[in-house]
């Protein structure tokens, strides 16, 4: 009884996020790129200067054991 | 009903995309000298980039990294005497864009005396939500010919899978977010046949698993303030079917110092969990022994600070720039003895980086 109450519930909340999509609009981008100066200034970037980005990226791939997901493509060699 | 709603949900998102046009990267060539010195291991090196547009969509990469490496760290020293040796590193790629997504091919080889990894890559980035949103999606295939030194008859192979999806969100006129995650997956040798464990206080050749599979995911954060300057934060978590956990933690702050300077400082914090098969000095005879730093429980703090300098710029026509980057990294080994003085192993690391980089 327990779990069937457990999958209940779940359901629940998906169908009422389903019925919610019938009242709802389609969502539209609401910063304009009028509005995105800021956003383009290199000081927003989040990797500036790649080359010295890949060398930190190598300096720590060889010293730590986590890796990955860094959004700098690094080379993979056990070195250094 | 509701299907046609969600399909519309997700439809306004791809509608919206269709207003712009991704551009290629700019052209630009970059130099960088970079400096690694810590914990007895120097490594220095030249590091160059060129990217040329050379058609209305396509543009081609070029890069070219070396180290040299002179070794003498607390592993070397304690078993084996100092060495050095170079490792040669060239990349290529080209990027191609088509309305709002850009594709990249790259391939990449890195080769030392003992060791030749080679890679291809593809990704795939997408605009969409009028350019609010980007998404991309990456693959990384890897293999790696392991040889040891003076001792031809070793001769093994590493095998690499990297899988990236990733997504970059405006979320406010001044704040953008960005998420990234991955998976990795290796096959093949994956320890050094130079490095020893130490099982009942006798050194033996480490024994690494020959398969390892890992998940990492990042968050980040970038945010203006108001004052030509800048926050951002980061946090990512990795965990692997090795035992190891890892947080990393990040901030820093930027800003303008009139117009021709921007200056950056930051903060990592990072700790990871060691390896189940980890030892410092094993107590009894398992299948899988290292005493491999790396995959040890540590944690490190880095502070850092970068400084660009717009030397030269001709609007629309060419910007030259002159970056510096020092950073300060602290070790401290919880579970790694160095056994010259019998205490936990630590030690400070510098890396300086300066690079003067065109774009044109």
């Amino acid at each position: 009884m327990t779990a069937h109450r457990r999958l209940v519930a779940p359901l629940l909340a998906v169908s009422l996020l389903l019925l919610g999509g019938c009242a709802i609009k389609p969502i539209q981008p609401w910063v304009k790129p009028y509005e995105r100066e800021r956003l383009a200034d290199p000081i927003m970037k989040f990797t500036r200067n790649g080359l010295a980005e890949k060398h930190s990226e190598h300096v720590r791939d060889v010293r730590e054991g986590a890796r990955g997901a860094t959004g700098v493509q690094g080379g993979g060699c056990g070195c250094n | 009903m509701a299907a046609t709603r969600g399909c519309l949900l997700v439809g306004g998102l791809l509608a919206a995309s269709g207003a712009g046009a991704v551009d290629l990267p700019e052209d630009r060539a970059d130099a960088l000298l970079h400096v690694y010195n810590g914990g007895g291991v120097r490594a220095v090196g030249p590091a160059l980039l060129v990217r040329k547009r050379i058609a209305d969509r396509f543009s081609l990469t070029g890069t070219y990294y070396l180290d040299a490496v002179s070794n003498a760290s607390i592993d070397v020293v304690t078993t084996a005497s100092k060495y050095s040796e170079t490792r040669h590193e060239f990349g290529l790629s080209g990027d191609y864009v088509y309305r709002d997504s850009q594709i990249t091919l790259g391939a990449t080889t890195s080769r030392e005396p003992d060791y030749t990894a080679t890679a291809g890559t593809v990704n795939l980035t997408q605009e969409v939500f009028g350019g609010m949103t980007t998404v991309s999606l990456g693959f990384t295939r890897g293999v790696d010919d392991v040889g040891k030194k003076d001792s031809p008859e070793f001769s093994d192979k590493a095998k690499h899978w990297q899988y990236r999806l990733g997504v970059s969100q405006i979320l406010t006129p001044r704040w953008i977010m960005s998420a990234n995650f991955e998976a990795i997956a290796d096959s093949g040798y994956l320890g050094s046949p130079y490095r020893v464990a130490r099982v009942f206080g006798a050194a033996v050749p480490e024994r690494h698993p020959r398969t390892r599979s890992a998940r990492a995911a990042k968050l980040r954060l970038i945010g203006d303030l108001g004052s030509r300057d800048a926050v951002h934060a980061g946090y990512r978590y990795f965990r692997d079917t090795w035992e190891i956990k890892a947080h990393t933690a990040e901030v820093g702050y930027s800003r303008y110092f009139g117009d021709p300077f921007l200056a950056d400082t930051f903060l990592r914090y990072y700790t990871q969990k060691g390896a189940l098969f980890y030892s410092d000095n094993a107590q009894s005879e398992t299948l899988y022994v290292s005493r491999n730093r790396q995959l040890s429980t540590f944690s490190s703090v880095g502070l850092g600070a970068k400084l660009a300098w717009t030397a030269r710029k001709v609007p629309d026509k060419y910007e030259v720039k002159l970056n510096g980057a020092y950073e300060l990294v602290r070790f401290n080994y919880k579970d790694f003895t160095d056994i010259r003085n019998g205490k936990k192993y630590a030690f400070n690391a510098s890396v300086v980086q300066l690079s003067v980089s065109a774009t044109f």
